[in-house]
């Protein structure tokens, strides 16, 4: 293969499929189709968010985190803070509230670069822990275990208030979903998405022909904190109230298995795997509430004896060969 | 002073028992098993049952407890166990958590989702003072069973015709089945024991440690802590890293009891960022 080859062979992968259109227009008519529906929407867009941003560190560079809440976690209450102390315009604190949780992630990051699997399951998990303890004992700060009240939102852009149908801020979650999916796109389908792939599928291959592996890492798991702190901050911003469970173990497991559901490493697998997620939920919950995360549970192990990239590929299911 | 250390010994050897089982399928067949927490449960549950609702007394309550658990996971090794080994890390995450959920979930509808209690027998209420040093009679009970099973352990890996067997299995699974071993059948029995010992740790502990249906989600860490941080590679290094988790988390809850488990998981960051392979492997062991 040509050089020409390769260049051209890359730019067909990158290029926009109907579907992707398709996908983001049906975003954008479920703000006009669905009006009644704003609220549960809104917390789809958010859970999408958050799954699209697992997915950079999970699909793309291959680290298993158990701890991706910490992020969300730490933007949602770098929103409501900033919000109640400082001002309350949802911009200046979605900003800022990425900045917290980017510069956490840089810190973290470093964290992730040596050992086995094992090691970064702990260390990801000991830090979304020890978020969780700090805002549970700080509580001058965070309001402790009752969880943080009287956040006070202003209106959007100074003329769109929050209101109680939620209409507002669903256009406004998916507005930043959009933003930060066109982002990441960008992100995944360039150079450095690719060296991403190629470490993940073999790090020390990656290394030898030349990529600095430690700083690609570094770089996207900063990438993908920010966009989980989005999503926590849209969370905190739109529902005006942050507590403890944004940092909770179940929200890390939950939002792996919605990328899960979803299919990893194709930057969608969040937003499909989010809807279905919530929509089995709501299904399941109105069934029996109390023991919903046993019928999760089952679905989990189901889903790995089978074989998860089945779920996906439908041609597969009669003994068709994997493509 | 020396009763909070003591406490933490106790404390420290409760966490090695629950956790060997883990370090065992952790270190032999590389498999993250995230459900360890839901044996020790299920031994709690098992013996609280047979204390509170027939009567049995606690001593025969302990290696009933075990029974139980290592059927369990003799039952559920070949089932569901084995087709995970060779499966990536991720798979096993979530097949695990999935258990999880399911315990927790199936604990509740099954017990219901209140603190559950154990009456120890009269004598091993109270404490005694030895020099000035109080120590609890249930903890020093703890101690000694423990140290007994410690012990034990480490005969029947270093001495025994099936220790050896085992860690040949370990080593090269396929180069020991070449020699005639039937290496699951080793796996089986393994996976099973160490089930049986979480069971057991859950029974003593479920006085110490409290049960409710959140136990394995709760203690999850603490396990994996111990695993990750004494390595795998030996007996030892869980036994130190638990016995220094114990002593830390004890002292720490004590002394600074605003920063709660804080010291314990900062500890293990620092650690983990230093050692990654653990504090105790060996050089160049590890997968």
């Amino acid at each position: 293969m040509s050089a020409g080859n390769v260049v051209a062979a890359l730019r067909a992968h990158a290029r926009w499929r109907w579907w992707e259109f398709a996908l983001l227009a049906a975003l954008l008519v479920s703000w006009v189709a669905l009006p009644g529906h704003a609220l549960l929407l809104n917390e789809i867009a958010i859970l999408a968010l958050f799954a699209v941003s697992l997915d950079l560190i999970l699909g793309y560079a291959g680290v298993v985190s158990l701890g991706h809440a910490a992020f969300f976690g730490i933007g949602s209450y770098a929103a409501a803070l900033f919000a109640k102390l400082v001002m309350p315009d949802p911009l200046v604190g979605m900003a800022v509230a990425v900045a917290i949780a980017a510069a956490l992630g840089a810190m973290c990051s470093v964290l992730i670069l040596r050992g086995t699997d094992l090691t970064r399951l702990m260390v990801t998990l000991g830090v979304a822990s020890i978020l969780y303890e700090l805002a549970n004992k700080l509580d001058w700060l965070t309001g402790g275990a009752d969880g943080l009240q009287g956040v006070v939102m202003g209106p959007l852009l100074g003329q769109f208030e929050f209101d109680l149908s939620g209409r507002t801020a669903y256009a406004y979650t998916l507005v930043v979903l959009i933003v930060c999916l066109l982002i990441a796109r960008k992100l995944v389908h360039s150079p450095f998405g690719y060296s991403l792939q190629a470490l993940r599928d073999n790090r020390l291959r990656a290394g030898s022909i030349g990529l600095s592996v430690n700083l690609r890492l570094v770089a996207v798991y900063t990438v993908a904190a920010a966009m989980a702190g989005a999503a926590g901050a849209l969370l905190a911003q739109t529902s005006g109230f942050s507590s403890l469970d944004v940092f909770e173990f179940h929200r890390s497991a939950e939002v792996l298995l919605v990328l899960v559901i979803g299919g990893t490493g194709y930057l969608y697998g969040g937003i499909f795997g989010a809807i279905v997620f919530k929509l089995l939920h709501d299904l399941i919950s109105a069934w029996t509430p109390q023991y919903w995360n046993f019928w999760l549970g089952l679905f989990l192990v189901v889903l790995v004896l089978v074989g998860r990239e089945k779920l996906l590929r439908p041609r597969t299911w009669f003994g068709a060969k994997k493509p | 002073m020396l009763t909070l250390l003591f406490d933490g010994i106790a404390y420290g050897m409760l966490l090695f028992v629950l956790a060997v089982g883990l370090a065992v399928t952790l270190g032999l067949m590389n498999f993250i098993n995230l459900a360890h927490g839901a044996f020790a449960m299920a031994g709690g549950y098992i013996t609280v049952m047979l204390m509170n609702r027939l009567g049995v007394p606690f001593l025969l309550c302990l290696p009933l407890a075990f029974v139980g658990t290592a059927l369990l996971g003799a039952l559920l090794e070949p089932t569901l166990y084995r087709r995970m080994y060779g499966k990536p890390h991720l798979d096993q995450v979530l097949f695990s958590i999935g258990l999880v959920f399911m315990a927790v979930a199936g604990v509740d509808y099954l017990v219901g989702s209140t603190q559950q209690n154990i009456q120890l027998p009269e004598w091993l209420k109270g404490r005694f003072d030895i020099a000035w040093i109080g120590m609890g009679k249930y903890r020093s009970f703890i101690i000694v069973v423990c140290g007994v099973l410690t012990v034990a352990l480490q005969w029947v890996l270093a001495k025994t015709r099936f220790g050896s067997q085992l860690r040949a299995s370990v080593d090269d699974p396929r180069v020991a089945g070449g020699l005639g071993l039937n290496v699951n059948r080793i796996f089986l029995l393994t996976f099973a024991m160490g089930s049986g010992l979480a069971g057991l740790g859950g029974a003593l502990g479920a006085e110490v440690l409290g049960l409710d249906p959140g136990f394995p989600l709760k203690f999850m860490i603490y396990f994996l802590i111990v695993v990750s941080v004494g390595g795998t590679t030996t007996l030892t290094g869980p036994l130190l890293a638990a016995l220094l988790l114990g002593i830390a988390d004890v002292a720490g809850k004590y002394y600074v009891p605003k920063l709660g488990a804080f010291i314990v998981y900062t500890l293990m960051i620092v650690i983990l960022l230093i050692r990654p392979q653990g504090l105790f492997a060996r050089a160049g062991g590890g997968k």
